[in-house]
């Protein structure tokens, strides 16, 4: 191309080129840095450490034995949650929670990967066999909430889903009184 | 013509014969397990299907594409007689032998693993083993494009790599890296499994590993779209390539920053602590800018050649482009997906959005969109512009093939956009039925519907594609001339070395690919207590 003023076309051209640059640049910095703010701030984080279980004993004994699992009140009364994932359903396979309260999900795989997944909800994490998965969550509403299997787990997978019941605060802490691990299996 | 037009037509055929295969599997998985189907009696066929869609669209399809143009532009790029012609036919045939390899299996329900392989579930060795075959074959090729460059370099001491050729060496060695992740778990965990000499695997550890291949990959696939667009579009449209050391630039970013970010696909995991998964989502922010450098660089070229053929005003160029020209007509429906495509990726790199998205049909709806959209549209537009090099013919209709990347791109909308709805409704992935009669999920029963509608237009644009290539192969003879790049609005005399070798970048991205996994992946191979029972899919 030919102009009379191909310098200042030239000069035009690199300064556009590089108030681009420095836009993309800032887009780059800003959004890891409303990661940690998010992070930090708001305790967004995914389960900060790695910790393992022996899938093949999770029936025999510890945290994950049959009659841990569910709802628990812990002795300092926070609310943990035990499940399982195995071919083709969960244990428990309906989850009995308070509405209003922070909880703790603690879950792993008896056998393949799996994801536990509540819909309408942000909680969401994988199980895969041989760790612990941790995720905190919170209902703010009752009722009933779908928890669909959210990776492949063989050719039973599009069966494999569970249940949420989120009650009432205090509904929940009567029925908690006398202790155990509450679920709403067969309800 | 190109005189290794045998070899280059080769790949393309291929790829785009298993590319309409897959596509019809496609279709019809969103046909089943959508309300227009009543119930699929038998689910095992379905994860048969999406294993080998997505073994085919994610292994077999682009790499041959890659593959087929890395040849096309060695050869006119560097205007050199193409090195090692007999190994690049050796390559062909390992990935023949192991595309067969690995779907016969795969049609036998033997290894209904899904493309991404999920141990401890285990399927038959030779799945696997085909797999490992494809990409060998595909390590030839980047043996040969590095050796053809060498060749070149020592012919024209100091003289600037054509930007074809850099690009498409950098996507060679991306790839090499890339792939290395996969190979790792592959060799070293699932095959022996699949062979019967262990019986036990690290899950936690095999995601890690596949997460490095999982998410460089797709800048592989992407790469030949950004060839094209910077040393194809200008020139194919009447314009100028804007600026060719940022086309180098971008290149180089994506050679530096693909690797270390792939944990980002493990943020819900419980084997990766959250440190690292920072680390990788703020890598993740760095991969944006290749993109955005692109989609600058790109827009002002075209906005060159709109200028050029008389268009006046802050956006009246746009009026002036040559949109009856199906590269033009490509390249705004790439960018128009790679807009909404991108927009979704930066939900899914943040670990605070992507929990609730993770594993939903969002991510399907997402790299569909980004992939079989703002990617594979380019593959269709540079066949378009190769097949006269190819063939000696010239393509007969071009309104034929606006119609077919007008199909392609309402199909897409028509398919991903609902797609992405579902997902936020917490529609999970991979699954061969839902029960739409349950209140919970009968308002996904529309947005299904729809999207398997579109999947049809996408298949019926597909099988155009392959109908139009055809007839350009039998089509009256015309001699194309030269394959020919597009120009830089300022000649390129000289290059500085760095961005004209390899050597700095490639140190730069095995050092981050080690601080960002060497510790997550040392860390778990040290620990004892993490393998489990494999478990057998299929074989009775």
């Amino acid at each position: 191309m030919t102009h009379p003023d191909a310098h200042q076309d030239t000069g035009i051209a690199e300064r556009t080129e590089r108030r681009w640059a420095t836009i993309s640049v800032i887009v780059m910095i800003v959004l890891p840095l409303m990661a940690a703010y998010a992070g930090i701030h708001q305790a967004t984080m995914p389960q900060p450490r790695v910790e393992t279980i022996d899938p093949t004993r999770l029936h025999l004994s510890g945290e994950f034995m049959e009659s841990n699992l569910g709802t628990a009140v812990e002795p300092d009364g926070a609310v943990t949650v035990r499940a399982i994932g195995q071919q083709y359903s969960f244990a428990p396979s309906c989850i009995l929670v308070p509405a209003e309260t922070p909880m703790m999900l603690r879950a792993t795989s008896a056998d393949v990967v799996h994801g536990i997944m509540v819909q309408g909800t942000n909680i969401n994490t994988m199980l895969v066999p041989g760790y612990v998965s941790e995720q905190s969550m919170r209902f703010d509403k009752t009722g009933d909430y779908l928890m669909p299997c959210q990776e492949f787990c063989s050719f039973g997978h599009e069966g494999m889903w569970g249940k949420v019941r989120v009650i009432d605060k205090a509904e929940f802490a009567s029925r908690a009184k006398n202790g155990g691990r509450l679920s709403c299996v067969g309800e | 013509m190109l005189a290794n037009r045998k070899l280059i037509l080769a790949h393309f055929w291929l790829a785009f014969a298993v590319f309409g295969l897959a596509l019809c599997l496609g279709a019809w998985q969103m046909f089943v397990r959508s309300p227009l189907y009543v119930w699929i009696s038998d689910p095992e066929w379905y994860y048969r299907s999406v294993t080998a869609h997505g073994t085919v669209m994610g292994y077999v399809f682009p790499t041959l594409v890659a593959m087929g143009f890395g040849y096309a532009i060695t050869e006119s790029a560097l205007e050199q007689r193409l090195v090692g012609l007999r190994w690049a036919w050796v390559g062909f045939w390992l990935i023949v032998a192991g595309a067969i390899m690995a779907m016969v299996p795969v049609a036998l329900g033997r290894a209904s693993v899904l493309y991404t392989f999920y141990p401890p579930l285990i399927g038959s060795a030779f799945y696997y083993i085909g797999v490992v075959l494809v990409v060998v074959g595909s390590w030839i090729w980047v043996a040969l494009m590095s050796i053809n460059l060498h060749v070149w370099k020592r012919a024209h001491p100091g003289d600037p790599v054509p930007l074809a050729m850099f690009a498409n060496v950098a996507g060679s060695y991306l790839w090499a890296w890339t792939a290395v992740g996969a190979a790792l778990e592959l060799l070293l965990q699932i095959i022996p499994v699949a062979l019967g000499f262990k019986a036990t695997i690290d899950a936690g550890l095999a995601r890690v590993l596949f997460s490095w291949t999982l998410h460089a990959i797709v800048y592989f696939w992407l790469i030949p779209a950004y060839i094209a667009f910077y040393v194809i579009v200008p020139r194919a449209i009447g314009g100028r390539l804007y600026s060719d050391t940022m086309a180098r630039i971008s290149f180089i970013l994506f050679l530096i920053v693909s690797m270390p970010i792939g944990i980002h696909h493990t943020y819900a995991d419980p084997q990766v602590g959250a440190g690292f998964k920072f680390i990788h989502s703020a890598f993740t922010a760095v991969v944006t800018l290749p993109t955005l450098f692109t989609v600058f660089t790109i827009c002002a070229s075209v906005e060159i050649a709109g200028r050029l053929r008389g268009g006046k005003g802050l956006l009246g160029w746009t009026a002036a482009l040559p949109w009856e020209n199906p590269i033009m007509l490509a390249v705004a429906f790439s960018f128009i997906m790679l807009g909404f495509g991108g927009a979704g990726g930066i939900i899914n790199m943040s670990y605070q959005l992507n929990a609730s998205i993770h594993n939903t049909q969002w991510i399907t709806g997402h790299f569909h969109l980004i992939f079989g959209g703002a990617v594979v549209i380019m593959y269709f537009a540079l066949a378009y512009d190769l097949w006269p090099h190819l063939t000696g013919r010239s393509l007969p209709d071009l309104r034929l093939v606006r119609t077919q990347l007008w199909l392609w791109f309402i199909g897409m909308m028509v398919t991903t956009f609902p797609w992405h709805w579902v997902g936020i409704l917490g529609m999970p992935r991979r699954m061969a039925y839902y029960d739409y009669t349950d209140p919970a999920l009968s308002p996904q029963a529309l947005p299904v519907t729809v999207s398997a509608i579109g999947a049809f237009i996408l298949l019926t644009s597909g099988l155009l594609f392959l109908f139009i290539l055809a007839r350009g192969s039998t089509a009256s003879r015309a001699e194309a001339g030269p394959y020919r790049f597009s120009r830089p609005l300022h000649p390129v005399r000289s290059v500085p070395l760095a961005l004209n070798s390899y050597g700095i970048w490639l140190a730069l991205m095995i050092a981050l690919t080690v601080t960002n996994y060497g510790y997550p992946i040392a860390a778990l191979v040290a620990r004892q207590d993490t393998s489990v029972p494999a478990i057998y899919v299929g074989a009775q």
